[in-house]
């Protein structure tokens, strides 16, 4: 059991690693995301009150 | 009295009652102490929430239609106190190693160096650095999401049971009464308590988060976010533990030696990555595109930052244990993702300092900005070293040495420290509402007393650590081990006068930024400002132009 | 593209931004630290390992108390220089009763993985009362506190009693007489009889004789201070385990 999980750490662990950066990558840099994000990236230079409209 | 402010003061009573009940069976004298302390600042607390609400009047204390901005300036200044007492505990123990004769008092055991060391550790990292994530968090969450703090009196309950926290660890370490863990020494009373004000963060964080009249949740809220989450989990694992009994403060860890000690490095590596850095780099992401007016460079890269950080950081506790009896496979892919660790924060750090292009000038115009962007370049180096050590050949003879001390230094003085002052001054200016702090030219004296108080450290302690590692392996010609421990001791006594004037100067730098946030809070101003001064730093208008990458 | 869907909710919706940040956090320490659990499997076959006296683990908790752990490790790494210096490298048997572990992470002093045996008891009294009276450039601290206060044993049955739950084989015996096993090894002289008991009890635990060290170690027969537990605690540290009978080759303590 020892050596099965011990392997499985060495090797699943940058396959899985490999797998997640594959898919942030793709959602950071699909097209249709842009917009969000340019409009998020504005959030911190609003300068509103949580009372206005 | 609305319906938070009563949870939280029924909530306290119930722990009121817990602390009588535990000083009542206290099985030794520190649980006694502890308990009845522990038992006078709630019924102090319950007694000031008492008084707050019976001015009250017809006034309602949480407007939903404003910030709670009140919070975060108790919180700029509590951040500004437990620094400076940390700065000056580790002045201290730098002077007992420099002139033990003169700096250890043998009728007082409780300032012995193994004491004060923690106490040092936790005051910065715990006390000033969790401040300033606290206060931080609070003001960052509530302007990107337009909702004030969710949880009325919740938040303020986060925040004194947080100083209480940090009072139990200080008082009992100095008592003698720890874990022995390092970055986590407070016993399990006091643990449990951190996980019931922690839990409580987390639903304030959270509650703010559901609230929000923002569809986006900014980027610095999932850093935040990612800190108080997996805090927790690193908080429960690693404190595990069975008391000896409800009345005694000491307690046995659950593991024991290889696994205790992979489980305490997993912890103590992430304290680093989510607590000093997850945590700083929200601070960074915020205060940053505000104090220049722009935002930041690429949103895109700070996602693909974010998730590659957290998830590489979690594997690389291991490096902290080459050559011990942890298994070899574990060291080595603690090693491998140590390594691939430096990818994702030069990333964020090009991230952050790229956010000026286009404002350069601000470098030369904005102390506040240079020590923010001056943070970041530390943060380059420390992580840059970091992986360095962390390969294990460097690290049989790095590990051990002086050179870890500096390495930490490097990036607590220099990114923590700095990126927190940074955010210091822009909270205080912002918050009071003044045109301008009170004196730049302060600001220019605290960013060079530190910037040569962390040169001085981190020289000296490179130094001495190669100076000892190297002293530990040589040979003489006759194949005998060439010097005797002590030897490298004394070796160390010049670089030990040169890192405590380099934490003098660091210090000194504190205290000058205390001053100034004082006087601006008062809302004081030098009439000697620089003409080039940045007179308002936010002009809300003149953001919204910029393109965003 | 359902996969990047999902992740557009992500942003939107923090409990699953929560729940995300929580799964890869925690997969990663789940992956890498579940193996070490297997424990046989990470702690090789030695003779001599055994659960510490109570006089030990009184004086082991002292050394957790002053925050030793600071400045001396108790790791001795496979290197030339450190096993030349200290002794035999550090096995992970070694520490396996230890809760929590003590191999600590900066030698601003020596490591005591196997400072036992190594100086005699009236050296570590002399030395932790005034390190500099007998090594001038120490810069370690006073301890002659510990050799004026008498050691609080009262509860030593309940430290054992936890240690038991975390998995530290304590025998009910060894329980019941606790105290008595506590005094018997510092005091020889009143205890004849409890010391044959108490020599007998952690002999059988460790497989192998010569492990129990009875004496006053603080020489002062008086009364039992904090000083007589710190020094039994560090004369015991390393001795346990016959390196004799340890086959470092043998495929079992191969990792």
């Amino acid at each position: 059991m020892y050596e099965k999980l011990s392997s499985f750490a060495q090797t699943g662990g940058l396959i899985y690693f490999f797998v997640i950066f594959a898919a942030v990558l793709a959602y950071a840099l699909w097209p249709r995301n842009q917009k969000r994000f340019d409009e998020a990236a504005q959030l911190p230079l609003q300068d509103r009150e949580p009372g206005d409209e | 009295m609305d319906t938070s402010t009563a949870s939280v003061a029924g909530m306290l009573a119930v722990f009121a009652i817990l602390a009588v009940f535990i000083a009542g069976n206290a099985m030794d004298r520190l649980m006694g102490i502890h308990a009845t302390l522990f038992f006078f600042a709630v019924a102090a607390w319950l007694v000031g929430i008492g008084l707050w609400a019976g001015k009250l009047g017809d006034r309602d204390p949480f407007d939903e239609t404003k910030y709670e901005d009140t919070l975060v300036k108790f919180g700029v200044f509590t951040s500004m106190f437990w620094g400076v007492a940390g700065f000056l505990v580790g002045i201290v123990i730098a002077l007992q190693l420099t002139w033990p004769n003169l700096f250890y008092f043998e009728q007082w055991g409780f300032t012995n160096f193994g004491r004060l060391r923690p106490l040092h550790t936790s005051a910065v990292i715990f006390a000033f650095g969790g401040n300033v994530l606290l206060a931080t968090s609070f003001h960052v969450v509530q302007r990107t999401t337009r909702a004030r703090l969710f949880g009325g009196m919740l938040p303020w309950f986060v925040f004194w049971g947080y100083q209480l926290f940090i009072v139990l660890a200080a008082t009992g370490y100095l008592m003698g009464i720890t874990q022995s863990r390092e970055y986590a020494e407070p016993e399990w009373y006091a643990d449990l308590w951190l996980t019931v004000v922690w839990v409580a963060y987390l639903l304030v964080f959270l509650g703010t988060l559901w609230k929000r009249k923002e569809p986006h949740i900014y980027v610095a809220n999932w850093f935040y976010l990612s800190f108080i989450v997996t805090i927790a989990m690193l908080h429960i694992v690693n404190n595990l533990a069975v008391p000896v009994a409800i009345g005694s403060a000491k307690s046995y860890a659950l593991f024991a030696g290889v696994q205790d000690a992979l489980t305490q490095w997993w912890y103590g590596h992430n304290a680093v990555g989510f607590f000093l850095t997850t945590g700083f780099l929200a601070i960074m992401y915020y205060y940053i595109p505000k104090r220049v007016e722009r935002p930041v460079y690429s949103y895109r890269l700070s996602i693909v930052h974010f998730w590659s950080l957290i998830f590489i950081y979690i594997w690389a506790g291991p490096h902290h244990l080459h050559y011990t009896a942890l298994p070899q496979w574990a060291q080595t892919l603690g090693m491998t993702f140590s390594i691939m660790l430096w990818m994702p924060s030069w990333g964020g750090m090009i991230n952050g300092v790229m956010t000026l292009s286009g404002a350069w000038d601000k470098l030369r115009t904005d102390p506040v900005v240079r020590m923010m962007v001056v943070s970041l370049a530390f943060y380059g180096m420390s992580t840059f070293e970091g992986p360095l050590m962390s390969v294990r050949a460097v690290n049989s003879l790095s590990h051990y040495t002086e050179w870890g001390i500096g390495h930490v230094h490097s990036g607590a003085l220099g990114w923590v420290g700095f990126i927190s002052f940074g955010a210091l001054y822009c909270l205080t200016q912002w918050l009071w509402k003044r045109k301008s702090l009170y004196s730049l030219a302060l600001v220019e004296w605290h960013f060079w007393l530190a910037t040569i108080g962390i040169v001085f450290y981190m020289v000296s302690m490179w130094f001495a650590g190669i100076t000892e590692g190297l002293m530990w392996r040589a040979y003489n010609e006759f194949g005998f081990l060439e010097y005797s421990f002590v030897e490298t001791v004394e070796a160390k006594h010049i670089s030990y006068i040169i890192r405590m004037s380099g934490g003098l100067l660091y210090f000194s730098g504190a205290l000058i930024m205390a001053y100034n946030l004082v006087r601006t809070a008062i809302g004081h101003e030098r009439i000697n400002q620089p003409a080039d001064a940045p007179a308002v730093s936010n002009p809300p208008a003149a953001a919204s132009l910029q393109p965003a990458e | 593209m359902g996969l990047l869907n999902n992740h557009g909710i992500l942003e939107r919706h923090s409990l699953i931004l929560t729940i995300a940040i929580l799964i890869t956090v925690s997969i990663g320490g789940i992956i890498q630290m579940a193996p070490l659990f297997y424990m046989e499997n990470t702690i090789e076959k030695v003779e001599g390992m055994r659960p510490y006296t109570p006089l030990e683990v009184a004086g082991r908790n002292i050394y957790i108390r002053e925050g030793c752990y600071v400045c001396h490790s108790q790791m001795v790494r496979p290197l030339r220089d450190e096993v030349e210096r200290y002794g035999h490298y550090s096995l992970a048997a070694e520490s396996m009763y230890d809760h929590p572990f003590q191999w600590g992470s900066k030698r601003t002093g020596p490591d005591l993985a196997r400072v036992g045996g190594k100086y005699s008891d009236e050296w570590h009294v002399d030395h932790l009362i005034d390190p500099r009276a007998l090594v001038p450039e120490s810069v370690m601290p006073p301890y002659a506190f510990l050799a004026e206060k008498s050691l609080d044993y009262e509860n030593i049955e309940h430290d054992l009693k936890a240690l038991k739950m975390v998995g530290v084989p304590y025998t009910e015996e060894m329980i019941e007489n606790a105290e008595i096993d506590l005094r018997a090894q510092v005091d020889p002289d009143i205890y004849f009889d409890e010391q044959d008991a108490l020599v007998a009890r952690y002999t059988e635990a460790a497989g192998r004789d010569g492990t129990v060290q009875i004496r006053d170690f603080d020489l002062d027969p008086d009364r039992i201070t904090e000083m007589d537990a710190l020094v039994a605690y560090l004369q015991m540290t390393g001795t346990l385990v016959d390196f004799s009978t340890y086959e470092a080759e043998d495929l079992m303590n191969r990792r």
